[in-house]
């Protein structure tokens, strides 16, 4: 495939990461922000090909796993409400929520259908019109601009029951919040390729000039994250930590103007409430005022449980940086991809998740 | 006979008879169903090999296939992976009220070609019909008989270290078909199912090599789930190579655009053999003679390190592990 | 952050165009990139293209990651 297989050449890569392993001299701690980025790292098995003075740590990067227990719990009552129709992406069908989950809802009696696209769940909209669709908006802003697309063109196009749950976050906000808390001391960070390809890399000049890490926006080929790693290295090497962009393929200084236009239109910055990270300011988006409307609780209130956290899930922790998964005691004894007892397992992209699937679950990959 | 299907036709009454004499009987005659008899009463020598399955498959018509055919086959392949010479089927139907007639006969039709080509009989069957609501358009549940040759013994406990693992040929080709027909996924893309009969490949595969130590088909959860399957049960590691695994374009890139990992996609024409080292050239090349297994690859090997693991070489050269699918296979965002 | 694919655009319809990766085609939603035309490759992510794909940066980087290791003597790696 054009633009993928270039960028997966075993034997560049092999040679990339020779690279990296002469120039790197002090030690780096690098955080993969970017839950895609731990699975491309896990699943080509990245780590084992680094010098020991690299280190990498997973970051809040995860959409779903990020996602509060009282906003899931919010969508699982929706669902439970009847003639409602839930519409979400495959990510979130599984995560355990306060009391349940989606696939649970749906085993019992509830119609919760899983979609690539929201336009799909307009399509579901228009083919059932006596039925409100719900679509649950994750994702970062990646996917806020297109979901906010999707209700411009129900609009559009008069689809009154299509409606949309927005749990959307925003990174720049709890990346600084992040390095604010001094609880993770990070050299680098590796930038989430897809949301720079919308925002750009000019929200990023802050990071380098006011905590002195090192930013390189990835792409997702091993052969990107291998390269954005040699760029982080050389930064770090010569103490000269900037904002540089790897993924020039994919990625604009200025990002996608159109993109954040549209998802401006739509959404407005609000608080957010972050699963092991708590509340942060400004990080999260709700409808504005003149898309209210488009809220499923204008037509129907919802009784949402008071939430509750698994009591010994260190999901928070892990999320922020400050733990791996083998330093959680439920991590595989308790806690696997069947019976998960947080997000961070059962997300495609969770670190628990990646652990699990790629390192064996016993600690470094088998050898 | 009515457009649709009733209540009443599953009811044993006229209607039911009149489906039988109507569909069923034109399409898949032969001395034991003709007879109509509670049983089919058949002579059997030698080991016998007795599977059953049921097929839940949606949308019931794909690139490829149908449901009915898939019945046929996929019996008949569990039965070749014991080794047996496949020979007599059931064919049991449960449908929704409201199936269209139409829908049915093509679907008894690929039944009848798919068992013609596969050189089986359909000797008994029975038909049920349910309240609109309560099945997917059609369900079907087939249970297959056959014959062990003398000799052969293969099992997914047989595995040693050192035998070599072969594949037959591309993985995900199934998986991708259905999906892209699925509501929500809609794609349109070449790839057809595999749906194929391979017990004529295994026939041929054991004639060159009777010590075949296991043979599987990687079917519902893929080829990462049968491997684990087969080193668990075999209680050996099993080491494969990831540039080995061959992966159909069209299928690549519907895993690409979907989020799914090829070595979870279901296959249903694709066999895993573990066999002794020193024969596997010989039953590699007589795979790829036959039509089913002309993409045949030495994908890896059973080694005696970390048991009751697939661990995967990857493209880097470094080592991950390949563990069996979790929950269903999702499209994810992420 | 996530699930992008490449893939090149065949036709444009108002908003939607289709598109083509490795075989597949699927019509997804141009909204977010209308300046896309046939012949440009995008990004798709969730049926949206969310950027046009420099094809030239692509070629550079490629360039780029040779010259990379080039300039450490070319070894193969420990492997």
């Amino acid at each position: 495939m054009k633009f993928i297989d270039e960028y997966r050449d075993a034997d560049l890569g092999r040679r990339l990461a020779a690279r990296i392993r002469d120039r790197s001299s002090r030690n780096a701690r690098l955080m993969e922000f970017c839950g895609g980025h731990t699975v491309t790292i896990l699943r080509h098995g990245i780590r084992q090909v680094l010098p020991p003075t690299v280190e990498m740590l997973s970051g809040p990067g995860c959409p779903v796993c990020v996602t509060a227990n009282s906003d899931l719990d919010r969508a699982i009552a929706l669902a439970g409400e009847r003639g409602m129709i839930v519409a979400t992406f495959g990510d979130m069908l599984r995560v355990p929520g306060s009391y349940s989950s989606l696939q649970e809802a749906r085993a019992s009696g509830a119609d919760v259908r899983v979609v690539y696209s929201a336009l799909d769940a307009i399509e579901i909209a228009r083919r059932n019109p006596d039925n409100p669709v719900v679509f649950l908006g994750i994702g970062f802003e990646t996917t806020a601009p297109a979901i906010a697309a999707s209700v411009l063109e129900a609009e559009q196009r008069d689809v009154a029951n299509y409606f949309v749950l927005p749990m959307h976050k925003l990174c720049l906000p709890v990346i600084r919040a992040l390095l604010e808390s001094g609880e993770v001391r990070l050299d680098g960070l590796v930038c989430p390729g897809h949301v720079s390809a919308v925002i750009g890399s000019l929200p990023y000049e802050c990071l380098p000039q006011e905590y002195g890490i090192a930013c390189v926006i990835s792409g997702f080929e091993p052969l990107d994250v291998l390269q954005s790693v040699a760029m982080l290295v050389e930064q770090i090497e010569s103490g000269c930590p900037k904002v540089e962009i790897a993924y020039r393929r994919g990625v604009r200084p200025e990002g996608n103007q159109r993109a954040l236009e549209v998802m401006n239109t739509v959404f407005e910055p609000c608080e957010a409430d972050w699963r092991g990270i708590g509340v942060v300011p400004e990080s999260g988006l709700r409808l504005r005022e003149e898309y209210r409307r488009f809220h499923p609780e204008t037509v129907v209130k919802v009784d949402v449980p008071p939430p509750r956290e698994a009591a010994g899930c260190i999901c928070g922790d892990i999320l922020r940086g400050v733990k791996t998964p083998l330093d959680c005691g439920f991590f595989r004894r308790v806690c696997t991809p069947d019976r998960p007892v947080g997000p961070c397992m059962v997300s495609a992209e969770g670190s628990c998740a990646a652990y699990y699937h790629y390192a064996g679950g016993e600690g470094a990959s088998a050898e | 006979m009515q457009n649709r299907i009733l209540l009443a036709h599953g009811s044993g009454g006229r209607l039911s008879h009149e489906l039988v004499e109507k569909v069923f009987l034109p399409l898949l005659h032969n001395e034991f169903l003709s007879r109509l008899d509670d049983s089919a009463v058949l002579d059997l020598s030698g080991r016998v090999a007795f599977t059953t399955d049921s097929y839940v498959v949606n949308p019931i018509f794909f690139p490829g296939g149908d449901i009915g055919r898939l019945a046929v086959y996929g019996t008949v392949n569990d039965l070749a992976m014991s080794g047996a010479r496949p020979l007599y089927l059931s064919v049991a139907l449960i449908m929704e009220e409201g199936l269209p007639a139409e829908e049915l006969h093509r679907v008894v039709t690929s039944v009848r070609d798919a068992a013609e080509e596969a050189g089986v009989k359909v000797v008994t069957g029975d038909t049920k019909v349910v309240n609109r609501g309560s099945a997917d358009q059609l369900f079907i549940n087939t249970a297959g008989i056959g014959v062990v040759p003398e000799g052969v013994n293969v099992s997914g406990a047989n595995a040693r270290p050192g035998d070599s693992i072969i594949l037959s040929g591309t993985i995900g080709d199934h998986g991708i078909a259905v999906m892209s027909q699925r509501e929500g996924l809609e794609f349109s893309t070449p790839v057809k199912s595999d749906c194929a009969p391979l017990h004529r490949m295994v026939a041929d595969m054991l004639e060159v090599c009777a010590e075949i130590h296991c043979l599987r088909d990687p079917t519902r959860g893929g080829l990462a789930s049968t491997l684990n399957e087969l080193a668990v049960q075999s209680g050996v590691g099993i080491a494969v190579e990831e540039e080995k695994i061959p992966v159909g374009d069209g299928v690549r890139a519907a895993c690409e655009l979907l989020g799914f990992d090829p070595l979870y996609v279901a296959n249903e024409g694709k066999l895993v053999a573990a066999v002794p080292e020193e024969h596997a050239q010989r039953v590699l090349e007589k795979m790829r003679q036959d039509p089913h297994g002309a993409g045949a690859a030495i994908i890896g090997e059973a080694i005696a390190e970390h048991p009751r693991r697939v661990i995967m070489r990857t493209l880097l050269g470094a080592r991950r592990v390949v563990d069996m699918l979790v929950g269903e296979l999702l499209p994810r965002i992420c | 952050m996530c699930l992008a694919v490449p893939a090149l655009v065949t036709s444009v319809e108002g908003s939607s165009a289709e598109v083509e990766a490795g075989g597949v085609s699927r019509r997804i939603s141009i909204w977010l990139t209308p300046e896309a035309k046939p012949g440009d490759y995008v990004l798709v992510h969730t049926g949206y293209a969310i950027s046009i794909v420099d094809e030239v940066e692509a070629r550079e980087t490629l360039v780029l990651l040779e010259q990379l290791v080039a300039a450490s003597g070319g070894e193969g790696g420990s492997e």
